[in-house]
């Protein structure tokens, strides 16, 4: 792996195999059954220039959990952001105090600007609507999880115009082999770019505007929120805004095995009477974001986990 | 040759050549060259060419124009070519090439990429991903460029 984690593109298929493995054998410790203190001494320098809770959460979490430390970029409110620092002299700074950052930035591009400005290692925590590889490997670890392979029909479901989330995994997913499903409201569809990319890859594309009809052949349904945010207005915004909604009575024909998942925050795309079915992945999938981003920590540091990890 | 008779022959300075037809103007513009500069300019448009039909010239006088600045054109005028005349005979001839990367010759044109933020410092660079017809990427943010408004993007 190269030193930094832009997009999916810069793992090899046998890095994500031996990544998920890693996250495996780190779950006694991602839960706190057992203290592995392998990154004692590093420090995460967590820099968030969008609001975040799981992304942050999860990799101060994950630092903690083996024995390192964090600091944060805080509040952009009290950060010198607001005096009008520059993103590359904020990122020098942090070059100087840390041994790895994570950054979120609304603008795309981000990630791979910090990485040409710092020697240490930058690991893409989101860029406005381009990547976000570590939730791509928590995604691909809860797949793997609940199926034991990856080459599967996975159906991404709201915003993949925008939603950096789908554009990594689908580019991941592509590699591995799955089938995807893209399914949208008018105007806000996986952008053509990565569709020619993904066929490129040899994968196989189907794109639908309907939810229900798809459901019965997947094996994981990916619900994304529309997100608000990106909108220029709210009008544009409330036109689409509900439009793919699940709930318990949709999935009476689905395959007994097949996974619902969600980036979170959710709004209204999964109602909460779907949460205490079997299909319901999402809350695992939140905490497979610590194990994914322990076992990418490890790696970058060129920490050897333990065969067993267990008290 | 007829089409060099337009103008005059220049003692010293550039001749560029196979400029596509009608975008001698903006060669100008990527060579930063304006009204303000005090070498004399001269420039025809849409004379006939051999090869592709019509073409631009340009003659700047006093002025050798470097390698580097004629890789700018390849966004523009790929197959642009330069004469430096020494005392009335061509002493050099230079033709644009292709590089893997293009570095500040032009912003990227998707408006929420990171170089579109406010003073960021770091160079502006676009990989090229086919040099006939010319495709690039933004380095940054992975984009591909709309390659008719990059032109309003030269830096």
């Amino acid at each position: 792996m190269a030193d930094d984690l832009i997009t999916m593109d810069d793992l090899t298929n046998e890095q994500i195999d031996a990544l998920l493995k890693d996250a495996e054998k780190l779950l006694p410790a991602a839960n706190g059954e057992v203290y592995l203190p392998l990154l004692e001494g590093k420090l995460l320098g967590n820099m968030f220039f969008e609001p975040s809770t799981r992304t942050r959460m999860s990799f101060e979490t994950a630092m903690k959990r083996l024995g390192g430390n964090v600091v944060n970029l805080g509040a952009l409110a009290s950060s010198s952001v607001t005096k009008g620092e520059t993103l590359f002299d904020t990122m020098k700074m942090v070059d100087g105090y840390c041994d790895v950052a994570v950054l979120r930035h609304p603008r795309q591009g981000a990630a791979q600007y910090a990485a040409d400005a710092c020697k240490i290692p930058i690991l893409n925590g989101g860029d406005g609507a381009g990547h976000h590889p570590t939730q791509t490997l928590l995604d691909l670890f809860t797949i793997k999880q609940a199926h034991g392979k990856l080459n599967l029909n996975v159906v991404m479901v709201g915003d993949l115009r925008y939603g950096r989330t789908v554009h990594s995994l689908s580019h991941a997913l592509s590699r591995f082999g799955a089938n995807l499903t893209f399914i949208a409201p008018p105007g806000l569809s996986m952008p053509e770019e990565i569709i020619e990319d993904l066929k490129a890859n040899g994968s196989n594309i189907k794109v639908s505007e309907d939810l229900v009809s798809n459901l019965p052949t997947a094996d994981v349904v990916y619900m994304t929120r529309i997100q608000k945010e990106r909108f220029p207005d709210e009008d544009e915004y409330l036109k689409v805004a509900g439009i793919y909604k699940l709930s318990r009575k949709d999935l009476k024909d689905v395959k007994e095995s097949m996974i619902i998942m969600h980036p979170l925050p959710r709004v209204d795309e999964i109602h909460p009477n779907v949460d205490s079915t079997p299909h319901a992945a999402y809350f695992d999938q939140a905490f497979n974001g610590v194990v994914a981003r322990m076992a990418l920590l490890c790696y970058l540091f060129g920490v050897d986990i333990p065969k067993e990890v267990s008290q | 040759m007829t089409e060099m008779r337009r103008v005059t022959a220049i003692c010293n300075g550039s001749v560029i050549d196979h400029i596509p037809a009608g975008a001698a103007l903006k060669v100008l513009r990527m060579l930063r060259i304006s009204g303000k500069s005090s070498n004399p300019v001269s420039l025809v448009m849409n004379v006939p060419s051999g090869k592709y039909g019509a073409k631009d010239i340009i003659k700047v006088e006093d002025r050798e124009l470097t390698q580097e600045e004629l890789d700018r054109l390849s966004i523009i005028a790929p197959h642009a070519s330069v004469a430096i005349i020494r005392n009335y005979t061509v002493a050099k001839k230079r033709s644009v090439e292709a590089h893997n990367e293009l570095v500040n010759v032009a912003k990227c044109t998707f408006s929420n990429c990171i170089t579109h933020g406010n003073r960021e410092p770091q160079s502006h660079r676009l990989t090229v991903i086919s040099v006939d017809p010319l495709q690039l990427r933004c380095h940054y943010c992975c984009r591909a460029q709309d390659m008719d408004a990059i032109i309003d993007n030269l830096l």
